[in-house]
């Protein structure tokens, strides 16, 4: 028995910023200290405040110690462990009140989360199925396995609401049904775990901190539609992910809960690792069976949709990750319970991967039906220095752009195509006045141009075609036509196109046309960037009343684009500007300025 | 495994282990001062004796954990039992066999050893 329990995030945020080496030197000074037996050392998934990493927990106390590093941990063992004196310096000063110190859960960041998908991500040891089955693990597929019909499990998730947390939100317990219908001498479950958008990583934290929830999820859902394989497609960039479903699905098939006869019923199930190398379309359902299938990962026309005719032509149900973790929880307590939280038509919770300009980067999970602001400005803790805020990019590149009017807007589903986003797998990257949402959408393109299977002509050429008028615009070439010609392409594309990936391709564009539609206008009219970003629409210029001719900005430029004697006004030449910004940057009187 | 029995005596061992990273149910808070002064009249045995048992016996509404000088130092090792809506009971010269004791009377049935206690000390 400890009396301790220190846990350190071993998410990817944080061992990129060192927390392995932390563990490391956080046991040998345990034990330097005569400490082993009395506090253990857990290594967690991420705990959400990715932005503060490395981070580690101690408890019973719940002392929450944030930005460590190795040069700490010899005075954490002997003030915080050996003398029960709080170190703090490296408190999150979130945490710190008048009255002493709060608890991490009534901190602004985690008091409006709601952790029903992500709840034993940072508490568990992934590692462990015992602590796992410690926090009512495997308990839902036991009960489901002795007490329940397939047909019972298909309906606590119908009227529970539970939508696809991929993107789509197509209801999950009706996806089920429909495979179950079909018979098959084999049918599979396929988990989702292939996630591209960038700025998401709900998935991959779910994987690496709560990986036997997937595992349990998929063999409860191939008892409900009568499959016994499932596989788990998972992006092979994710060696943490990958090395964690490893070792969970080797101590489930140890402990029984995988493989034959589980729970000593008549049901069976297994559990395959497939890599896949990355290409974004290949979380397109389509795309993504045809991969496992050992194909080349383009999509296929649908119908037949996959519960038909899916994997090997067999009925096949596809969930993402966020979906499978809420089902154990479902089961155990009830669809009344999941269907009390969210909106009308959306129930439960959603994680969200905050990023961009917001001060507290990472991952949280709310009801569904918390609004953008709440998210933004509590949650998130607002934009960093003091600038404001313009937009929210939610879905990816399937995605759009929430502009700031729509700040109040209950996130969910409905609401979010609505105003014509999506929730998309959850990305959610927050912009300030700085970003130029013209730049925006080309990126969101260049990713799409990049990621394209080529298989579809609407897809391959026209969001080339697409990409070609934004970058045109940006270099100040462009014209109002050229506006409308993009508009056109988008519905055109949107209409034409094979998969999802075409299909969504265009929202970043449209919905920046839509409501910064002013910003595209000043690109091709003015021929300005009002956000400052398009280099070929900036100028800089120096202010000869400022300038005290010091020479470092002409020593700076890479370029020799600055002229000037020593203790007289410089001056850029104009033609031979690359734009940088580091003369900007360099000199100390501000005598710089770009427009 | 072959039977949610086995699954259930796995939960139970666990749930006990882990208990201790949920601040949320605690309310009754175990505090042993772990100063030098604490630590130099064996404080250490004190405080894991009282982890250990509150573990093993599942209190899950029971923190145990550690502060610095209550200033008192020659009455250490000191133990602070603390309640909410009840006066804080102190327990002073604290050795593992009393620190047992005091988890069997107070924490579980809710009696105060007296004997243990300052006021039995300060008269």
């Amino acid at each position: 028995m400890y009396r301790s329990h220190i846990l350190v995030c071993g998410g990817t945020g944080c061992t990129s910023s060192g927390s392995q080496q932390i563990l490391n030197a956080l046991q040998t000074e345990i034990e330097k200290a005569g400490l082993k037996e009395e506090v253990a050392v857990v290594q967690t998934g991420c705990h959400g405040l990715c932005a503060l990493g490395p981070i580690m927990l101690i408890y019973p106390e719940g002392t929450f110690y944030s930005m460590v590093n190795v040069d700490d941990i010899p005075e954490i063992v002997t003030e915080h462990l050996l003398k029960g004196r709080i170190v703090k310096r490296l408190l999150y000063n979130e945490t710190v009140t008048e009255d002493g110190i709060k608890s991490l859960n009534e901190t602004d960041f985690y008091k409006k989360q709601h952790r029903i998908a992500l709840r034993n991500c940072g508490v568990i040891n992934p590692e462990n199925i015992d602590e796992y089955i410690g926090t009512r693990g495997y308990e839902a597929l036991g009960k489901v396995l002795t007490e329940m019909t397939p047909d019972d499990v298909i309906q606590v998730l119908l009227d529970s609401g539970l939508r696809g947390r991929g993107g789509g939100g197509f209801p999950t317990g009706l996806k089920w049904k429909l495979a179950k219908g079909n018979d098959a001498d084999q049918k599979y479950v396929c988990c989702n775990a292939d996630e591209g958008d960038p700025g998401a990583f709900m998935d991959r934290s779910v994987l690496e901190g709560d990986p036997h929830v997937v595992l349990e999820a998929m063999a409860i859902a191939g008892y409900a539609i009568g499959a016994t394989q499932g596989y788990i497609y998972v992006r092979a960039e994710y060696p943490i992910a990958v090395a964690r479903l490893e070792i969970a699905i080797k101590q489930a098939r140890e402990y029984g809960l995988l493989g034959n006869n589980i729970f000593g019923t008549d049901f069976s199930f297994d559990v395959g690792l497939r890599l896949g190398a990355g290409a974004f379309v290949c979380g397109e359902e389509t795309a993504l069976m045809t991969s496992i299938e050992g194909n080349r990962g383009e999509p296929r026309p649908r119908p037949p949709f996959p519960a038909q005719k899916g994997l090997f032509q067999k009925p096949t149900i596809l969930n993402n990750v966020e979906t499978y973790a809420n089902i154990p929880q479902i089961i155990l307590n009830g669809s009344e319970w999941f269907a009390s939280m969210g909106t009308e038509k959306s129930k439960g919770t959603k994680v969200f991967a905050l990023g961009g300009k917001i001060k507290n980067t990472g991952l949280v999970e709310i009801p569904m039906g918390t609004t953008l602001r709440e998210v933004v400005e509590q949650i998130g803790g607002g934009i960093p220095n003091g600038k404001k805020f313009k937009a929210a990019q939610t879905g990816g590149p399937s995605g759009g752009c929430i502009p700031v009017e729509h700040f109040d807007i209950p996130i969910d589903y409905d609401n979010l195509i609505s105003i014509g986003s999506m929730m998309g797998s959850g990305g959610l990257i927050v912009m300030d006045e700085d970003n130029c949402m013209v730049d925006i959408a080309k990126f969101f393109l260049e990713f799409t141009v990049d990621e394209s299977c080529g298989k579809c002509t609407p897809c391959r050429i026209g969001t080339k075609r697409m990409l070609e008028i934004l970058e045109k615009i940006t270099k100040g070439n462009g014209t109002l036509e050229d506006l409308d010609k993009l508009e056109e392409l988008c519905y055109y594309i949107k209409d034409n196109s094979l998969c999802g990936l075409g299909q969504t391709a265009p929202n970043p564009v449209l919905s920046t046309l839509r409501y910064f539609r002013d910003e595209y206008v000043a690109h091709v009219v003015d021929k300005k960037c009002p956000a400052g970003v398009c280099k070929s629409l900036l100028s800089y210029t120096i202010d000869a009343d400022m300038c005290k001719g010091c020479t470092l900005c002409a020593r700076t430029c890479p370029n020799n684009a600055i002229e000037g004697k020593v203790r007289e006004p410089h001056v850029i030449i104009q033609d031979k500007c690359i734009k940088c910004g580091a003369c900007m940057e360099k000199c100390k009187f501000g005598a710089i300025s770009k427009k | 495994m072959k039977s949610l029995e086995e699954l259930k005596a796995i939960r139970e061992k666990m749930q006990n282990q882990i208990g201790l990273r949920n601040e949320a149910e605690a309310n009754i808070r175990v505090v042993v001062g772990m100063a030098t002064c604490g630590i130099a009249s064996g404080a250490r045995p004190v405080l894991n004796a009282l982890s250990t048992a509150v573990q093993e016996k599942g209190l899950s509404n029971i923190v145990v954990t550690q502060t610095g000088c209550i200033g008192l130092c020659q009455f250490e090792p000191i133990v602070e039992i603390t309640e909410a809506d009840k006066e804080k009971v102190t327990y002073v010269k604290m050795t593992a066999e009393k620190a047992l004791e005091v988890v069997e009377k107070h924490l579980v049935r809710g009696q105060i050893v007296k004997e243990y206690t300052i006021q039995n000390y300060i008269k």
